[in-house]
Parts: C-alpha cells; sequence; structure tokens
C-alpha cells in the first residue's frame, strides 16, 4: 500500500493511519446515455485508512457519484483512480435488493459472489447475522423483511466480508427513526472494530443529508456541488460557522440552510 | 334445438366419452406447442437476459427489430419456414415439410421473439433497480443477469405461459408447414378451421371448448404464480432453505 502525507481534511476525532485506501485524481465522470451529463468535474481526493468520511451537499451534487466511482461501478472518462491491490470494499445502497431467496442465501451469495469458497459461506454468514441480532430470521425471505431489517441484513452481508473500506449511499435515508438509530449504531460498531492481523482499521465513506448523523459519525466531510469539491475539512472546522465561511460560503450557506 | 345447442351438446358428448380423434388432435396440438415453448424459452431466455444487460452498438436497433417479430403475422412465419423446408430450400434435406417437426420449428420461431422481448424487459427492469448492487458484490455481466433472471423466476413463468398460450392458439403456421394431415400433423386450431369448413360443428367447437379451457387453466395458472410470488414476498422460507 502507498502511505501518503496527510490530506488537508486531516482527521481529528480518532487517529487515521495514513495509509491511502482509496485514491482519485482529477477524476471526470459522465452520466447519461450519450455521457451528456458531467456527474463528477475534476475531483482530487484521497482517503485514509480508518477516517470517516461524510459527503453532504444539494440533491444532484454528485454524492452517489462519488462513492460509486469510488468503488469503480462508474467508468471514469478522466483522471486515474486507485486502490491497493488487496482492498476489500464494500458498499451498502439506500435501499438495498435482497433477492428472493432466504436471508441466510443472500448472505451465502454475497459472500461467493466476492469469491468465498461456497462451503465457507455458511458458517460466515451466520456469524454476520448474529453480528447485526437477525440470527432467527435467517430462514425467513430477504424481500418480506422491514426496510430497517433489510438494511441491517444488507450491513451483515456487507461485514460478513471483512471490507476495509465501506462505502455507504444514505444508508438511513429511507428508514424510520427507530430503524435509523439502530443502522447508525451498527455502522458506528462497524466502524470502530479492530482490524483483523494484518489488516488496516475499517474506514467509513458514507453520504448523507442529515447533518446530525455527519456530526455523530464522521471525522472528516467533503462537500459536493454540481459535481466539485468545494470544501473538504475535518469534521469540527466544517461545522465552525465562521471558518466554514471563510473557507466555502457556499458549504456554509447549504449548512446554515440544512440547520435553519 | 337449434344448430348451435345440437352441436354444443355433441361436443361436450366427445369430449367428455373421451372420443378418441378429438383427443389424439388435442394431444398432438399440445406436444407441438409445449416443445416448441421448450424450444423457444430455452434459447429466448437466455438471449433476452444478455440483451438486458449487454451494451453495444447497435442494440437500440436489435431492439427494435426484436419487437417488430413481435407482430409478425404467424402466416409469414409459416411462409418462411415453408420455403426454407420446402425440397428445393436450404433446409429441404431434412424432410421436415409436413411434419410434427416443422411445426414445432415454426411455432418456435413464432415464439422465440416474445419470450426474448419479454425477458429482457424483465430483466433490465430489474436490473435498473438492482443490477448494481449485484455488481458491487463482484458479479460480472453475465452472472448479474443470470441471476436477475432467477431473481425474476415467477414472472419469467409467466412469460413461458404467455409463449405456450401464443403458440397453442395459433393456426397460420401449422396449417402451412404442417399441412393438417389427418392423424399426423392434424392440430386443434387447425382441425377447427377444417372442420368448421366441412360443416362439422360438433367436433370443430368440441375442440374449441378444449382450446377455450387451455388458454383458460394457463390464465389461471399465470394468476395463481402472481399470488404465489406474493405469499412467497411476503412468507417464510423455511421450506426452501432447510
Amino acid at each position: 500500500m502507498r502511505v501518503d502525507l496527510p490530506a488537508s481534511g486531516a482527521v481529528v476525532d480518532r487517529p487515521a493511519i495514513h495509509t491511502t485506501v482509496l485514491d482519485l485524481r482529477s477524476v471526470h465522470v459522465s452520466l447519461g446515455p450519450a455521457a451528456q451529463v458531467e456527474a463528477l468535474r475534476d475531483v482530487t481526493l484521497s482517503i485514509h485508512a480508518g477516517e470517516r468520511v461524510a459527503l453532504v451537499g444539494p440533491n444532484g451534487c454528485g454524492k452517489s457519484t462519488l462513492l460509486r466511482a469510488l468503488h469503480g461501478l462508474l467508468p471514469i472518462a478522466k483522471g486515474r483512480r486507485e486502490v491497493p491491490q488487496d482492498s476489500r470494499i464494500a458498499m451498502l445502497f439506500q435501499r438495498p435488493h435482497m433477492l428472493r431467496m432466504s436471508v441466510l442465501r443472500n448472505l451465502q451469495l454475497g459472500l461467493w459472489l466476492s469469491g468465498v469458497p461456497w462451503g465457507q459461506t455458511r458458517e460466515r454468514s451466520q456469524r454476520a447475522l448474529e453480528r447485526v441480532q437477525l440470527a432467527p430470521l435467517a430462514s425467513r425471505n430477504g424481500r418480506a423483511l422491514s426496510g430497517g431489517q433489510q438494511q441491517r441484513v444488507a450491513l451483515a452481508r456487507a461485514w460478513a466480508l471483512q471490507p476495509d473500506v465501506w462505502l455507504l449511499d444514505e444508508p438511513t435515508a429511507s428508514l424510520d427513526p427507530h430503524a435509523k438509530r439502530d443502522v447508525e449504531a451498527l455502522i458506528a460498531d462497524f466502524g470502530d472494530e479492530a482490524p483483523a492481523p494484518g489488516r488496516l482499521p475499517p474506514t467509513l465513506v458514507f453520504a448523507s443529508h442529515n447533518l446530525g448523523q455527519v456530526k455523530r459519525l464522521a471525522s472528516r466531510v467533503i462537500y459536493l456541488e454540481q459535481g466539485r469539491v468545494l470544501a473538504d475539512l475535518p469534521v469540527h472546522d466544517f461545522f465552525n460557522q465562521d471558518l466554514l465561511e471563510q473557507r466555502s460560503p457556499q458549504a456554509s450557506a447549504f449548512v446554515k440552510g440544512e440547520t435553519a | 334445438m337449434n344448430t348451435f345447442s345440437d352441436s354444443a351438446v355433441t361436443a361436450f358428448e366427445l369430449i367428455l366419452s373421451g372420443d378418441a380423434s378429438l383427443w389424439a388432435i388435442v394431444t398432438r396440438s399440445l406436444a407441438v406447442s409445449a416443445t416448441a415453448c421448450v424450444l423457444a424459452c430455452g434459447l429466448g431466455l437466455l438471449m433476452g437476459a444478455w440483451l438486458a444487460v449487454a451494451r453495444f452498438p447497435g442494440r437500440p436497433v436489435v431492439l427494435t427489430l426484436l419487437n417488430t417479430f413481435l407482430a409478425i403475422p404467424s402466416v409469414v412465419v409459416g411462409l418462411v419456414i415453408y420455403l426454407l423446408l420446402s425440397r428445393s430450400g436450404p433446409l429441404g434435406f431434412l424432410g421436415w415439410l409436413f411434419s410434427f417437426q416443422a411445426m414445432v420449428l415454426a411455432q418456435a420461431i413464432l415464439v422465440l421473439p416474445l419470450v426474448t422481448a419479454l425477458t429482457r424487459q424483465v430483466v433490465e427492469d430489474a436490473d435498473r433497480s438492482h443490477g448494481e448492487q449485484l455488481s458491487s458484490l463482484g458479479a460480472g455481466l453475465g452472472l448479474r443477469s443470470l441471476m436477475m433472471a432467477w431473481d425474476e423466476r415467477y414472472a419469467l413463468l409467466t412469460v413461458l405461459i404467455t409463449a405456450f398460450g401464443r403458440a397453442v392458439s395459433e393456426v397460420g403456421a401449422v396449417m402451412i408447414v404442417g399441412g393438417n394431415i389427418d392423424g399426423f400433423t392434424r392440430v386443434m386450431t387447425t382441425a377447427i378451421a377444417l372442420e368448421t369448413s366441412k360443416g362439422d360443428l360438433p367436433l370443430a367447437l368440441g375442440l374449441g371448448i378444449v382450446l377455450l379451457a387451455v388458454v383458460l387453466l394457463l390464465n389461471s395458472l399465470v394468476a395463481l404464480l402472481r399470488r404465489w410470488r406474493e405469499h412467497l414476498d411476503g412468507g417464510d422460507l423455511r421450506m426452501a432453505t432447510t
């Protein structure tokens, strides 16, 4: 893995190991049938092991696109993306998709797709379900679960992979307050887990519209607007209105608008 | 009693008495359509699933052609297969004209675009909603399309039943390539057409009733499948996983 200097938004809340786990350089991403929508413009950022990075910004600013670009799900039109070769990345979506099969099979299939031999998937899946306290629902149809339960299954599916990097696309946006609290607590827990021997501490990158959640979970905040990164600050600086006003008037206006 | 009621009574008597010639036609008809559907579905499901996720230059043209073939008249399919299988045609060496195989081939070609187009639609809709999540787990394009097809299996069963309904109720193609030979290539639809023109209304009506019953059964199956799918989506899969 490549060792970097700390990024401009150095971690303040918890120590991060300054090993780059995701790196984008001058990345441009275009979407649409004729690639007519420039969803990311000249994005450069490095994410380090152990960081908890929140992506914020108005609707359509490019948060989800950035997460997908970080994962490698989207083709990059210009620029480059670097990820250490042995890095394990898991992604959670706002509305997780459960295949029309049991919860246990959903997890097993997720592990199998990621390269885990089928024989090992059952035990690992059961352990993951216990971790999110859904073991009693192992035989239920994944589609029959509530939104909160489905998101917990998706978290279990990701956890079972023991990822180095968690990419979370508004994971609590479509949940009721109770489920939101449960899922957020699990995410915080997973972010705090001690890494396996030889692995890096878990890194979280999440998109959120909930500034309270950003304060609770993030150590670093990246503000996007129209596909550009306009602010990249430690969480305390991001929520310091005077400082934010100096660094990025657009981000400051956004925070004021969201907290008004 | 008038002609219709007389014919209807005789038709029911034919059905209930197990009239050999009527049930031979019914059996042959179901066998032709079932075989054609198995062939068309084997190919159509794969092609549809692949078309749902594949992106290549010219894809819109392929989709437009596919949708055009949805509306192709069965007599045109019959004519083309006839030309292909006729002694001087490129497939004349097979000697299939006026045979069971010719009728199967015609019906398979008739329903192939239907199966492919509907499968493409079902899988593409599912893929648009969830395909990215499977990709994020590591599924490649081919695996993703197959998994989506499997996940939408109940919807695809509906497609298969629809295809069978289309095959069993068509008359033009099997008439041309089968020749409506008594005891050999006579199926329900061609027999109905012939017997009506001959004035043998009881047999025509009897076959019509059976054909209607088959279509009714298929539609009931579709409805049951839909309910079963809803039941599974809201229920327990204990039996399926242990």
